[in-house]
């Protein structure tokens, strides 16, 4: 039995399985968007060393705890910038570069990748620590009003917990291309149908693939197998080079000129556990590229922009044995973009004094990273208090308004 | 519930194969799991001991390249090194080859799955030019061997491997006050670490900071180098003996029998019962499994001291393991093993020998679908969760690798009907039957069966 593409399409809608019933394909109105304000959040994994990327050079205590730690620019006086961020520099004389100090979550003593990475994108307490499903930028979007399929986005091959959960949050890799003939579409939406996982995902997937925005090809009536195939070998070799930290925030970009407002992707690599003056400037590159590439493709937007880097933990306060750091406790973030109050490190200074340390090893956390990150979403998004306290990070106390963005 | 023969080579399997009958019965897998390994010998892959030669010959010619003082002596170190990786490269070609022929024409498919949970269970990946190679070697070594022997000799031996070693840190741990040390060197806490929270105890495991230091202080002394292998130096090992879980380890002389006693009692620790059999339910059978299930695998455990056989047979003969419903999404190894195998692939269709062909056809595409292979993105290896896979654009890779690799891979493809026959047996779901008549081609309703959740679950 062959089917017309026609009564397939009839088919399939008496299924009440159609490509047009997927929200991502309805044209969203950018009138209906939540704000005019673009976030972009950026995991840093494997735990980045603070103490080496915001060097206390001021601080009596750290030339002992990291003799020859190498080249830094000053930033005001007491804090240096490790050089692997030198290309930010001048976004720090601009006022759109700025350094949180000394936080952390709540996460402490275990001091494992997972978990820490677990409570940093679920945004909750130790006490949710194994059991948590959904992350703080998911429950934030939820109390966004007129937030849509595209609010909010994550990008890259990773799927991250922080944009997991019950508000929809779109999901791309931009070198994931999908080619299919119409045919193969609808024969796949029909054997996904009843498996609600495998078909959201595939709506998603050719929605994506379907815009210009997300894949090489669009799939059209004439695409046929020999395309398909061909598509693979495209995807294959473009993921042969690697997802670039420029293609992810090139593609982030091209999201946020639309209508998505909150983006965000993670880079790895902060793991530094041994040769830290070769290792930490070869994971700082990344970042600078990804912060630079977004402010060169947002163009006016960068005024509305607040890019925020977070990680899980941060490293012990003395080098080891190896020339690295072990996990720690306390650590750095950074804000960049040209809605960001920048140009100043924010810290309650705890001081390096051995009697100072987390444990008399790790810097000593004197703040909550959740309550920077709750702040910036009331500061962004007009998220109230009880809100944030409650249900983004529970637990939170915000404490004082740091006055993040400007 | 009944044994069920397509159901056991779906969830405990490799997949249905037109070509190889399922098995009988739980007995006659278990009978094959202890049995001689005949896959491995029919699709033989390195052990780590056999090629540490020429990863040490790789290592020395990367180091002469660096040192060459003159433009000819950097040329010919520069040849040198890169006929030795042009070797390495077609090997590893196999050996990944070789894992796919296993699952898809393997009787003993468990013990396929088996070795790919455990490799999992201590995954070690290697990073960089040289080690990237260790990788399937390091299984087929340590892990391998063990699937269906006791916990505490696999622990012990993934331990010992210089890639384990070398991925967590151990061979730059060293006893602060170890002569090796100098008052210059210090402990990495690394493996110590992740051996009680991902190997041995779990996360949520009875120890503190307090022991994980003191295990790491124990495990000072296990180390490598690339000309003889592993090796124990007591000069690099913390003096004195050390309390891990409240029990004392080791005296005033460093021994690694101290260190092989302690892996012991943390094999046999409740702790590490439970975390294993937690983790063996969750990975074949569902991501919230039955308590039931966890219960009689924890007991079967303890009950052995950590005998694998009999936790395995505890597994297989659970009537909570033999649900119906297929609860869990296969990961992309599982899933393009069981599709190769559905495909009745055979050694002539698989570009052995050339790497770039193999990564073009297998490997890259599993990179897409998230599961580059050797490279979970922790040493807690990959994620268990289905959403985790199921994720629009890892979808996207699976839909276009069904959709074009098949014919790829086979040329003369089968029948879209009679495929749907061999990749799920006589139980398909209607809307799937309907999408093997409809196909406008052989190429694409083949990629259509694969792609369907009846496929993809198992």
């Amino acid at each position: 039995m062959t089917l017309t593409r026609r009564q397939m399409l009839r088919r399939s809608a008496a299924l009440g399985c159609c490509l047009a019933a997927n929200p991502l394909v309805t044209p969203v109105t950018l009138a209906s968007a939540p704000s005019d304000n673009r976030l972009v959040v950026i995991i840093l994994r494997g735990g980045l060393d603070g103490l080496g990327l915001v060097q206390p050079r001021g601080d009596a205590g750290f030339a002992a705890l990291r003799p020859d730690s190498g080249a830094a620019l000053d930033l005001d006086g007491f804090f240096a910038l490790h050089d692997g961020l030198a290309s930010l520099h001048p976004l720090w004389q601009a006022g759109q570069l700025g350094f949180v100090h000394a936080v952390s979550t709540p996460y402490r003593d275990r001091r494992s990748h997972f978990d820490g990475q677990d409570m940093l994108e679920a945004g909750t307490g130790m006490d949710a620590l194994g059991r948590n499903r959904s992350g703080w930028l998911n429950r934030a979007l939820a109390h966004l009003p007129g937030a849509a399929s595209r609010t909010a986005y994550a990008i890259g091959r990773a799927d991250m917990l922080l944009t997991r959960g019950a508000a929809p949050v779109a999901n791309w890799a931009p070198d994931a291309a999908l080619t299919l003939s119409s045919q193969a579409e609808l024969l796949l939406e029909r054997v996904m149908h009843d498996d609600p996982l495998f078909r959201d995902a595939t709506l998603e997937a050719i929605a994506l693939s379907a815009t210009d925005l997300g894949g090489a090809m669009t799939a059209t009536d004439t695409t046929t197998s020999g395309d398909m195939m061909n598509a693979m070998s495209e995807s294959v070799r473009a993921a042969r080079t690697g997802t670039q930290p420029e293609t992810i925030a090139r593609f982030a970009a091209t999201q946020l000129r639309a209508e998505t407002r909150i983006a965000a992707f993670s880079l790895g690599g902060f793991d530094t556990h041994s040769r830290q003056e070769r290792n930490l400037p070869r994971a700082l590159g990344p970042l600078s590229t990804a912060i630079l590439t977004l402010q060169a493709e947002l163009g006016p937007l960068w005024a509305r922009t607040t890019i925020v880097a977070v990680t899980e933990f941060g490293r012990t306060a003395r080098l080891n044995g190896s020339g690295g750091t072990d996990h720690g406790t306390a650590g750095a973030m950074l804000l960049a973009g040209g809605a960001v109050r920048g140009g100043r490190v924010v810290a309650d200074w705890p001081g390096l004094a051995e009697a100072d340390l987390y444990q008399r090893r790790d810097l000593r956390p004197t703040r909550d990273l959740r309550a920077h990150l709750a702040w910036l979403l009331a500061g962004l998004y007009g998220l109230d208090r009880t809100t944030l306290e409650a249900e983004v990070f529970p637990g939170l106390d915000m404490g004082t308004d740091p006055r993040l963005i400007l | 519930m009944p044994f069920d023969p397509r159901l056991a080579e779906i969830r405990f399997g490799c997949g249905l194969s037109p070509r190889l009958a399922p098995p009988g019965s739980a007995a006659e897998m278990l009978a094959r799991l202890t049995g001689p390994d005949d896959a491995a010998a029919a699709y033989p892959i390195a052990r780590f001991s056999t090629i540490q030669p020429q990863l040490h010959a790789l290592q020395r010619a990367r180091r002469a390249r660096r040192k060459a003082k003159t433009d000819a002596a950097r040329r010919a170190a520069e040849d040198h090194y890169k006929d030795l990786r042009r070797t390495l490269r077609t090997d590893a070609a196999r050996w990944t080859g070789h894992t796919f022929l296993r699952r898809a024409l393997t009787r003993d498919a468990l013990r396929e799955r088996l070795t790919a949970f455990w490799a999992d269970h201590f995954t070690a990946r290697g990073v960089g030019q040289i080690w990237s190679f260790a990788h399937l070697p390091y299984i087929e070594e340590a892990i391998r061997p063990h699937v269906a022997g006791r916990f505490a000799d696999m622990l012990r031996a993934a331990v010992a491997q210089p890639l384990m070693l070398s991925y967590l840190d151990q061979y730059r741990s060293f006893g602060p006050n170890s002569p090796a040390a100098r008052g210059k060197r210090g402990l990495n806490e690394n493996l110590a670490r992740e051996m009680l929270e991902l190997h041995t105890l779990g996360a949520n495991g009875p120890y503190t900071q307090a022991d994980v230091r003191q295990m790491a202080e124990l495990l000072t002394g296990l180390t490598f180098d690339m000309k003889s292998g592993f090796a124990f130096r007591p000069d690099m090992a913390e003096p004195g003996a050390e309390t891990v879980l409240g029990i004392h380890y080791g005296g005033a002389d460093a021994r690694l029998a101290d260190i092989h006693a302690a892996l012991d009692d943390l094999a046999a620790h409740p702790a590490t019962a439970a975390h294993v059999a937690r983790k063996l339910a969750v990975h074949f059978v569902s991501d919230n499994p039955p308590p039931s299930l966890i219960r009689a695998l924890t007991l079967r455990y303890t009950e052995t001291a950590g005998d694998l056989a009999a936790v395995t047979d505890a597994l297989l003969t659970h009537p909570d393991a033999w649900s119906t419903e297929l609860r869990n999404v296969k990961q992309p190894v599982d899933f393009v093993g069981s599709a190769l195998r559905a495909l009745d692939l055979v050694p002539r269709h698989l570009p052995l020998s050339n790497l770039r062909r193999m990564q073009n056809l297998l490997l890259t595409p599993m990179a897409l679908m998230g599961q580059p292979m050797g490279a979970p993105p922790g040493p807690d290896g990959w994620p268990e969760d289905d959403p985790d896979w199921i994720t629009p654009q890892r979808l996207a890779a699976r839909l276009q690798w069904v959709m074009s690799a098949p014919f790829q891979l086979r040329r003369a493809l089968p029948r879209p009907e009679a495929f749907l026959i061999a990749a799920l047996g006589d139980s398909a779901p209607e809307p799937v039957k309907f999408a093997a008549r409809a196909a406008e081609s052989r190429a694409e309703g083949i990629g259509i069966i694969l792609a369907s959740p009846a496929f993809q679950r198992f």
